[in-house]
């Protein structure tokens, strides 16, 4: 290293692995994992936001996961909690919709209406 | 990238609790349950966190688990990191439920984390992740776009004071350095603490080392230094071996070497290793010890700003004021003034033990009282006791009891009741505690630790001991507390260096505020309780 813009290199780097020790998201993504989520698909779909949100080099956003949401037909289901601590749930999300939800809903602020299950 | 980190406490306390055990258990579940692409275990320094056993902590969740035993492991997996459900059985107990809410513990609300805003957080044996967090960004700056003159003038008007008993200026203290000419300066940090009770050092250099090695290396930059030395007690061996660890690290990165930044600035660490003499932390006695002499207390002046280590300029700096410097640098003097006291800016990092439900590592702005420490932050006393005294500082710390409690604490006030900030060991000492007992206990170990250079510490710490056995066997009278007081006054004024002037300082504390004990102490022989301090 030698020089600052060396030392910002790593920075950000290493900033983006430890983006998920940080509690001041912006967005908070939920992966509903119980036994009806993951039967209907919910792994590949986690699987699809972390691989979008690294190579987007997203680091304002946490991915977490939760159990069923009661709603087990709807699944997979992602919840967005946004900034102003509302909650867009999305219904029946596949991996493409998964990489989407990333590069709309959290890279442009833009709500993907059509597959919005409840709203809260 | 992983989405859900566990940081899992590894300190010389939770390893003794089976940490490492527990942590392999995490990892091999966690490939078991085929996340190993979802989730990483990263080891870090002391959560702050004591006598709680193992403790972990989920994010991004946020969620503290303590106590965690080796057959916990598999449900922690499956239930949290599988199906996102927390254990609620094994979740950090003393938070209240109204505060879990916002997922943070109140004894973290009253604190302010300065010196270890990355301990617990940060695998302290990456330096990408100190790195992450804004790591050598003040050395980087201070080398490409600041004069040694303008460090040494950020620290100056910081008003930043040592962290290491005395509590000198620390831009003073450089300044003094800056000014001499030598061909070889030097940079020693100080980390022997001796102090029973004190364990704040280690936890910093184990939490973070390289927040400590970047001070020095902006120390060394201010005096015009291009060596440093980390005096390390022999017993921490894990400060010792992160340290080293560190150093490499920053060698490997060129962030210490020749030419550091393109500057043309080159600088050094190495590790020293003591021996565990309470005396060598004192930094006379510690030059002598790193030039392999016996270690033993120089005559002052000249102090070692001008003649230290081989004679050579030399400043000596504690732990954890090495580890706010980067921050001063940073963020500014204007920043670190606004926390603590006008006469005591900043934080300072205590271990808080004795009879208290919470022990552990806090640090605290300073203007804080006793009562927020005690009653807030360390959860009160244990088995509904009262509060009879505290000891702030370790073994040399001046004694204050309960019309103290809302004195905000700062060296101007303290200085006001003879007592001071200290070294960084807050002891707290519940009414079941015999006083005298308590003192004796002190003056053993300062009858232990006196080198022996001078008569009236090698002498009088022995007398001591004496005269308090006299008492406490029921032997004694009221005339040996007046002897008592009298010896002590005398090393207070008379002793060649701080250990010998401060052993009295809690004998005389105690006989201030709880003569009466001693008087009770010398007229009868009565039923005690055993201290172990
Ligand atoms: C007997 C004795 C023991 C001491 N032990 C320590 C110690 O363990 N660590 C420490 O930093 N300072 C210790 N000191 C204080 C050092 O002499 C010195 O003041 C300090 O390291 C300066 O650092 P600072 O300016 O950052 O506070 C001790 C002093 C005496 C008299």
């Amino acid at each position: 290293m030698k020089t600052l813009a060396d030392l910002r290199a790593i920075k950000e780097k290493a900033k983006l692995e430890m983006a998920t020790r940080e509690q001041t998201a912006k967005y908070r993504l939920v992966v509903a994992m119980g036994t009806c989520g993951i039967a209907a698909g919910a792994r590949s779909v986690m699987t699809a936001i972390i691989d979008e949100i690294s190579k987007r080099g997203i680091s304002d956003t946490v991915v977490t996961q939760t159990g069923c949401l009661g709603y087990c037909d709807q699944e997979p289901l992602v919840q967005v909690m946004q900034p102003d601590k509302t909650v867009i749930t999305y219904g029946k999300i596949t991996p493409e919709l998964a990489r989407r939800i990333v590069a709309e809903h959290i890279g442009r602020d833009q709500v993907i209406s059509d597959h919005v299950f409840m709203q809260s | 990238m992983h989405r859900i980190h566990v940081i899992i406490a590894m300190d010389p306390h939770t390893i003794a609790q089976g940490a490492r055990s527990i942590k392999d258990a995490l990892v091999k579940n966690i490939d078991l349950a085929g996340l190993n692409q979802d989730v990483r275990v990263v080891e870090t320094g002391s959560l702050g966190i004591y006598n709680k056993g193992v403790v972990l902590v989920v994010f991004p969740d946020g969620i503290y688990y303590t106590g965690v035993k080796l057959e916990d492991v598999s449900e922690i997996v499956s239930e949290h990191l599988v199906k996102g459900r927390v254990v609620t059985r094994l979740r950090y107990s003393e938070i209240p439920e109204e505060s879990r809410a916002e997922e943070k513990a109140p004894r973290f609300g009253k604190q302010v984390r300065v010196v270890l805003k990355n301990a617990g957080m940060i695998d302290p044996e990456s330096i990408e992740e100190y790195i992450a967090q804004d790591g050598y960004e003040a050395f980087g700056k201070a080398l490409t776009e600041l004069t040694p003159k303008d460090v040494l003038k950020i620290v100056t008007d910081s008003g930043m004071l040592g962290r290491g008993g005395a509590f000198f200026p620390t831009g003073m203290k450089w300044g003094f350095a800056a000014r001499e000419k030598s061909d070889e300066k030097y940079i020693i940090c100080n980390a022997d603490e001796g102090e029973p009770g004190t364990f704040k050092d280690r936890l910093i250099l184990e939490g973070d080392p390289h927040a400590v090695l970047e001070g020095m290396c902006l120390a060394g930059y201010a005096i015009g230094a291009h060596m440093g030395y980390v005096y390390i007690r022999g017993e921490y061996h894990m400060s010792i071996a992160r340290v080293r660890r560190a150093i490499e690290q920053a060698k490997k990165q060129g962030l210490l070497g020749k030419n550091i930044f393109g500057s043309g600035f080159d600088f050094d660490i190495q590790v020293r290793e003591g021996a565990g003499a309470y005396i060598c932390g004192e930094e006379t006695a510690l030059i002598e010890s790193i030039e392999g002499k016996r270690g033993e207390p120089r005559d002052k002046p000249p102090f070692p700003p001008s003649v230290g280590l081989w004679g050579k300029p030399t400043i000596v700096n504690n732990v954890e004021t090495l580890a706010t410097v980067p921050q001063i640098l940073l963020k500014g003097g204007d920043w670190y003034k606004s926390l603590g006291t006008e006469s005591t800016p900043g934080t300072k990092v205590f271990t808080l033990v004795g009879n208290i439900n919470n022990p552990g590592l806090i640090e605290v702005p300073l203007g804080i009282t006793l009562r927020e420490i005690i009653y807030d932050i360390g959860q009160g006393i244990p088995n509904g006791r009262g509060f009879k005294l505290a000891q702030l500082g370790g073994t040399t710390g001046g004694i204050l009891t309960s019309e103290h409690l809302d004195l905000p604490l700062d060296i101007i006030n303290l200085r006001s009741v003879e007592a001071g900030l200290g070294s960084g060991a807050m002891l707290v000492v519940d009414d079941t505690h015999n006083v005298v007992e308590l003192v004796q206990n002190f003056a053993e170990f300062f009858n232990h630790e006196s080198c022996g250079k001078c008569t009236l510490c090698r002498e009088g710490t022995g007398r001591l001991v004496e005269l308090l056995h006299k008492l406490t066997s029921g032997c004694g009278s009221e005339k040996d507390i007046d002897l008592i007081e009298r010896l002590a006054g005398h090393m207070m004024k008379s002793a060649f260096c701080g250990l010998g002037q401060a052993a009295p300082v809690p004998i005389l504390g105690c006989l201030r505020y709880f003569r009466d004990d001693f008087i009770a102490m010398a007229q009868q022989n009565q039923q005690r309780v055993p201290v172990s301090a």
